[in-house]
């Protein structure tokens, strides 16, 4: 059996990122696993602009920003193998792929990291009545179809779902020539970034339908109509208050799951807000050696992020050959207004000077103030004027503040 | 001119290919749809019931029993799953136990074998059943199967055998002449000494268009499923109501691929196979009474079906009484699909060994050869194959670890995959959590490549069920 120090698992952003990361600091025998023919992930089916702020200061295209991971993993020589499968891996960091030049192969590794992106919520989540007929696509899928394999899925669509690759499909059909009839979104608000709001709908004049979502699809073949509902309050359809849309294509932008089977199948303690791994505050999942980060850990909303992520955990799995970290563990507790908190656990005496919390809030606030608190004691006040659940909130913390007590983090009205 | 003409590929029609292909009889099976099993036999809850349930004296009774015990061998000849994780019937007090009494006479009568638990003992087995279950009936032989891959091999074997497939085939009018029928489909003419009516949900029509006498009238009813993601795995066994009027009732069952449903409601429907909300709210709300505690987050989709119930509480296996060599096979409603073996067995002793001299061909191969499936072999043998055939490392579908030559193989297999669903319901990419959001795209492309047309003619389902409208501006 081949023997790796380290093993990636996917070779999106933050997969890239750690390879580079481990092979920078001087790591041997890393290898990089990627299933599809090509380095990048779901980046390379995302032409729009708008990558890259934070990190490069500059807008590029999804595949100009992979580009320049890629180029930096070939520069580091990062063994990557392509078109490579994992079918599973074990809890003593045995690691089974496949691929068409070596067939079915197991390695064995110091660590893994687990950066293998998300797959998208479909009808099944969501139950919309009626028919299985064709014109029904996720967001990605159809983006997929545009974007890469050059056809289009439709002519007259519709959007369920205002999340950010809704409005760049929104944007996209309707450069492509199609008729994009609205957006429904079944929160009172809009999910996606305000900058897609303003380039993607307004910019075209597409209506967007807050409070309202799709509940019935018609059409024995291809689709020829959906209903388009009303919610309540409880977000429960309003039936009586409905319109019927002809269109020949659904779209259904509804969210992103971490697609994490193979942590699943060992039995990684999962969380059950963010659907990725618990990790602490090296990406080090419970079992000790297997780190995830990335959109495989928790749902991103920039790809920059993700990437500084995969670095993170790549400096968390060389921290971990190097030392054995052992301390007791805090939690830490998404309390008031807050949907979660990464890492969910933290050791009272971690290596770092600070350490960064990741938050989403639940509904959007104006004027609100972040607070951390450890035990009763507060340790950090945020404030800020502008609170969504589309942006994802890092918090940086002195770990000196760390004690005994559990870290909670809270919003309150300003 | 044909000796039989079967109307119909679900699991009645092609069990009756198979097992007239045995026979030097030209015989050709025409169905409406673009695929093999692609109504009633495709979307039902996959089980072979033992037989506890029908009335005496009924053909239900008589062929559930017989068909059941053929379906083992059966599905080892045609390399099909078979799995028999056993089924429970739970009683929630004293009322319903009486019901169980029922059931567990019947079965002894039929010899089917049984064991009776506790509403104790019947959680220690199967930690989900509810509390209000006070007393369990076992039918340990119950088992569960992949209804459209046993659809499929037997009608592969038929082809094999020298049967003629024609899909797409709607039947349209039929002719009745002295001797023979001429059944006219929306492809073209074809004449016949018999006709086999296993029309299912369409059995009326069929039927309408050779006697006078509408001897029967179909009234599909509708059943509507939950599918719960293979992780969910909360059931072992079946698990039924006590049965009542309006039928077996909502039960959970596990699936040979490790998913779960839960379903059906029995909602009288014109011909829709679309979900509702309130079906599914009704399973919802029915399946409480018998199981707890369900992971409703994990289901991955919803689905329904037709039940080919008709004015007939029983099967109906009848030649028309005006139109002699016309035999219709109807209202095989459950237990149908456990049935269907007996009843092809019934209708060839009955009607076509009265017509036909039966001579056995010499070549006849009544098995089926199993597919290849990556995931089912030792690491060794699924290295010798990517080393023959380097597609076999290709995953495609990666929730269910299908590579792309299990795709390629099933498009070109007896009768080949020809739409995006034929190849889901052979080798199964799409049937795992992403519901094929990373996938389909990709079976899109395979399709187009192997059958060698452009992506914009792949379909979905039906000939009119396009994925792709044209080719991008830019």
């Amino acid at each position: 059996m081949k023997h790796y120090k380290a093993v990636v698992v996917g070779g999106g952003c933050a997969g890239l990122s750690a390879a580079i990361t481990l092979k920078k600091q001087g790591m041997q025998d890393v290898v990089l696993l990627e299933k599809e023919p090509d380095l990048g992930g779901i980046l390379n089916q995302c032409i729009h602009n708008g990558f890259g702020l934070l990190t490069f200061h500059e807008q590029l295209s999804g595949p100009s920003y992979a580009q320049k991971y890629i180029e930096q993993a070939k520069a580091c020589n990062v063994e990557i193998k392509t078109q490579t499968t994992v079918i599973s891996i074990s809890q003593n960091k045995t690691i089974a792929y496949e691929n068409p030049q070596e067939g079915y192969v197991v390695i064995d590794a110091d660590v893994i990291i687990l950066t293998v992106g998300c797959y998208e919520r479909n009808r099944g989540a969501v139950q919309i009545d009626g028919t299985r007929c064709s014109g029904i696509f996720t967001a990605g899928q159809a983006q997929r179809y545009v974007n890469i394999d050059g056809y289009m899925p439709g002519n007259r669509v519709f959007i369920l779902g205002s999340g950010d690759i809704g409005l760049i499909m929104a944007r996209r059909m309707y450069l492509e020539g199609a008729e994009v009839l609205g957006v429904a979104e079944i929160m009172p608000y809009s999910n996606g970034l305000p900058r897609n709001i303003k380039q993607c709908l307004e910019d075209f004049h597409i209506p967007l339908y807050l409070s309202h979502t799709v509940t019935k699809v018609y059409g024995k073949h291809r689709l020829e109509a959906i209903d388009v509902c009303r919610v309540d309050e409880n977000r429960q359809p309003i039936y009586e208050d409905v319109m019927r849309i002809p269109c020949d294509t659904l779209l259904l932008s509804i969210g992103l799951i971490p697609e994490n089977h193979l942590a699943e199948e060992i039995g990684i303690h999962m969380d059950a807000r963010t659907r990725g791994a618990i990790v602490d505050e090296n990406f080090m999942t419970s079992i000790p050696g297997i780190f995830a980060a990335g959109n495989g850990l928790h749902v991103h909303d920039l790809a920059d992020y993700a990437a500084k992520q995969g670095q993170k955990a790549a400096e968390g799995a060389i921290r971990y050959m190097q030392e054995t970290i052992q301390s007791p563990m805090i939690h830490t507790i998404a309390g008031n207004g807050i949907s979660y908190v990464l890492p969910q656990v933290i050791h009272t005496n971690c290596h770092s000077k600070v350490i960064d919390l990741y938050c989403r809030v639940k509904e959007p606030i104006e004027n609100g103030n972040i607070i951390i608190r450890n035990g009763e004691k507060e340790i950090r006040r945020i404030y800020k004027d502008h609170l969504v659940p589309s942006e994802m909130e890092i918090l940086s913390i002195a770990s000196a503040n760390i004690g005994e007590n559990d870290i909670c983090v809270e919003v309150e009205y300003a | 001119m044909y000796d039989i003409i079967i109307i119909g590929a679900g699991i009645v029609g092609t069990m009756l290919a198979r097992d007239l292909s045995k026979y030097q009889l030209s015989v050709a099976i025409l169905d409406k749809e673009n695929d093999v099993a692609n109504e009633t036999s495709m979307a039902n809850s996959a089980i072979v019931h033992t037989g506890y349930d029908p009335e005496d004296n009924t053909l239900k009774a008589k062929l559930n029993v017989e068909g059941a015990r053929m379906y083992e061998q059966l599905c080892k000849d045609l390399s099909c799953e078979y799995e028999k994780v056993g089924a429970f019937v739970a009683a929630c007090g004293k009322q319903e136990e009486q019901h169980l009494d029922v059931l567990a006479e019947r079965a002894k009568q039929r010899n089917i074998p049984y064991k009776i638990y506790t509403g104790e003992e019947a959680r220690q087995l199967e930690p989900h059943l509810a509390d209000g279950v006070t007393k369990v009936i076992d039918f340990y032989t119950t088992a569960i199967i992949y209804p459209w891959h046993v659809a499929l091999a037997a009608c592969e074997v038929a082809v094999n055998n020298g049967v003629e497939l024609y899909l797409q085939h709607e039947v349209t009018s039929i002719t009745k002449c002295k001797d023979s029928f001429i059944i006219h489909t929306t492809k073209g003419d074809f004449e016949t000494r018999m006709v086999l009516n296993a029309a299912g949900v369409w059995a009326d029509k069929i039927d309408a268009m050779v006697s006078h006498l509408h001897s029967f009238t179909m009234h599909p009813k509708k059943g509507e499923y939950f599918v719960f993601d293979k992780d969910a795995d909360f059931m072992k066994h079946i698990v039924f109501p006590v049965p009542s009027e309006k039928g077996k009732g909502v039960l959970v069952v596990p699936t040979v691929y490790g998913n779960t449903l839960i379903g059906p409601n029995a909602e009288e429907s014109e011909y829709d196979t679309g979900t509702s909300n309130a079906g599914l709210t009704f399973v919802k709300q029915s399946i409480a009474k018998t199981v707890k505690d369900v992971p409703w987050s994990k289901v991955i989709r919803t689905f329904a079906g037709l039940r080919p119930s008709s004015t007939s509480k029983d099967f109906i296996i009848a030649e028309a009484k005006d139109a002699l060599g016309f035999v219709n096979i109807a209202s095989i409603e459950s237990p149908g699909l456990a049935s269907s073996p007996a009843i092809s067995q019934y209708v060839i002793q009955h009607f076509v060994t009265k017509k036909f001299v039966m001579i056995e061909k010499k070549d006849a191969i009544m098995t089926h050869q199993k597919p290849i499936v990556l995931s089912a072999l030792t690491p060794e043998e699924r290295n010798a194959k990517i080393l023959e055939n380097p597609k076999y490392g290709n995953i495609i579908c990666r929730c269910e670890t299908i590579s792309e030559g299990e795709i390629v193989d099933c498009i070109h297999s007896t009768i080949g995959a020809r739409s995006v669903k034929g190849v889901k319901k052979r080798v199964r990419p799409g049937m795992g959590r992403c519901q094929g959001g990373f996938c389909e795209p990709m079976v899109v492309s395979i399709l187009a490549r192997e059958l060698n047309i452009s992506p914009l003619e792949v379909v979905l389902d039906d000939e009119e069920s396009k994925i792709l409208f044209k080719e991008n501006r830019s």
